[in-house]
């Protein structure tokens, strides 16, 4: 049985085909100012790729900011429950996921099936997201994929003193002023960044083991640095950034399989 | 007896000289890098416009984010203490003053004798604070001064949906993208601004009669979406720029300490 999912998020869109609990083929696009034609883009990609058309799907579930704009999806189901169901499948003993999105950041704690037990969920306030360091990549004049490389370089962090995305980014152009190492700069942007969401952990009650999902989790320097914030190691699984879609994909089956 | 006001805030410096409780020479500045030069040019530019050099002040006092850094000042003290004294002084019935600074807001309720009953201030996020208008004035490609005036001449304000300046940007691209019109985005910022501003001074409750101080009490749409949002008239501050009430604080607070070491 062949199902898709389809994350639309707010800056990319991500598609993956599953059959019987493996994945056949993922893409991510960025999104544009439509969630239903960057959806569509997104799909009509990975069906290529996978050399299959829509009518090959036996049952599509959205999900994401954008998902009741998605026209193709069965369903929809929300963020949390996606990651969280998407996490479990990609490493069984995961309890805790965070998910640091482009405009928002969730902690989830999950049972031995992926069901969701409890979240925090932030997007009120750039901070914390991975706005933030899209900001401070394009205040530095550095691309967003290669900070996490520079970190590695960092020998004296720096620490910040503002959350406000606004306020650190005035911060951080003062110690590019002040002629600090920018490796030491980014090494303490994730920090701050780290330092956030382990607060939104704690208050879950988090539980071993912890994943990180979202495009965020493929930073080296974010995922070393969430390790020390929480004082426990991190697990790594083998997508973070379609883990959202592949849960919706997992959900899809479920909805198939129903159906039969 | 001559005294002296320093205040250098995040933006902008200011500095005030009193003699006898008159405004002898004022001056604002944008705020250099240092907060310790930034005193110091104001000051002497203060000084020259009064005809004096340092010696002349009996008594100076430093205020604002960048006090403790001022050199020639005898005394620092916080902001809150200040733009109360100077808002009484001013308008002698006031007992709450909302002060919007740079890159932080307060709210402040003050009593009969002018003691501070009860504060709150923010500057951990730039909503509600000067920046959040600076940052939507760039964008919007007005001046700070000229967003004010937009709400006047608006005819359908946008409704503004986030707190965070990050967001709101995001949101105001969108618009001007759209097509929305100059005055309905200032209008709409001018709004989201004022009911920031009323979370905050509703949190300290507000007595009658009520004052702006800081650069935004000159923007008259933030200034008329915030008496509406609280029902209560916003004393305006005509003696002196609003900018300059936190030195002027700063000066008649250095006036009661000169008396006060004449005395003992």
């Amino acid at each position: 049985m062949i199902v898709a999912g389809c994350d639309v998020g707010s800056l990319t869109a991500k598609a993956v085909i599953m059959e019987d609990g493996k994945i056949l083929a993922w893409e991510i696009l960025r999104a544009g100012t439509k969630p239903a034609l960057s959806a569509q883009a997104v799909m009509d990609k990975v069906l290529t790729k996978a050399v299959l058309s829509m009518k090959d799907i036996s049952w599509c579930v959205g999900t994401g900011y954008g998902r009741k704009q998605i026209a193709f999806a069965n369903g929809e189901e929300s963020e949390i429950a996606c990651h969280g169901r998407g996490a479990v499948w990609a490493a069984p003993n995961v309890r805790t996921v965070v998910d640091i999105g482009g405009q928002d950041a969730k902690a989830i704690k999950v049972d031995a099936r992926g069901n969701v037990i409890r979240y925090i969920y932030n997007d009120k306030c750039a901070s914390g997201t991975g706005r933030f360091l899209e900001v401070m990549a394009d205040a530095l004049g550095i691309a967003l994929d290669d900070l996490g490389e520079l970190s590695g370089n960092a020998t004296n962090p720096v620490t910040l003193s503002n959350q406000c995305v606004v306020f650190a980014e005035t911060e951080i152009i003062s110690l590019v002023n002040e002629g600090r190492d920018v490796s030491d700069i980014i090494a303490g942007l994730h920090r701050a960044l780290a330092n956030r969401a382990a607060a939104m952990v704690g208050s879950i009650v988090a539980e071993a083991e912890v994943a990180m999902t979202g495009g965020v989790a493929r930073n080296s320097g974010m995922f070393s640095a969430l390790e020390t914030a929480l004082g426990i190691p991190v697990r790594s699984i083998e997508h973070p950034q379609i883990n959202g879609a592949i849960g919706a994909a997992l959900f899809a089956h479920d909805a198939a399989a129903a159906q039969t | 007896m001559i005294t002296a006001g320093c205040d250098v805030g995040s933006l902008t410096s200011k500095a005030v000289i009193m003699k006898d409780n008159r405004i002898l020479a004022q001056d604002v500045i944008l705020s250099r890098i240092k907060p310790a030069e930034s005193a110091l040019t104001v000051m002497e530019s203060a000084l020259k416009q009064a005809g004096m050099t340092l010696k002349d002040i009996n008594f100076c006092v430093g205020t604002g984010y960048g006090r403790d850094r001022i050199t020639f000042v005898q005394e620092a003290v916080s902001e809150i203490t200040c733009h109360a004294r100077g808002a009484r002084w001013l308008l002698p019935t006031v007992k709450t003053v909302i002060d919007i600074g740079g890159q932080d807001c307060k709210a402040m309720r003050i009593d009969n004798e002018g003691k501070i009953v009860k504060f709150i201030t923010n500057d951990k996020c730039a909503s509600g604070t000067g920046r959040f208008l600076e940052v939507m004035a760039k964008i919007i490609g007005v001046t700070l001064d000229d967003l004010g005036g937009l709400s006047a001449r608006a005819k359908a304000p946008i409704t503004v949906a986030n707190a965070c300046t990050v967001w709101v940007q995001a949101d105001v691209i969108q618009h001007l993208n759209d097509g929305v019109a100059a005055e309905d985005i200032g209008a709409g910022i001018n709004n989201a601004m004022a009911s920031r501003m009323a979370v905050l001074a509703n949190n300290i409750g507000l007595e009658r009669d009520l004052c702006m101080t800081g650069g935004v009490a000159k923007n008259a749409g933030v200034v008329i979406a915030l008496e509406k949002l609280l029902g209560m008239t916003i004393k305006r501050i005509k003696k002196v720029d609003p900018q300059l009430v936190g030195a002027v604080g700063a000066a008649l607070i250095a006036g009661d300490k000169c008396e006060r070491r004449a005395a003992s």
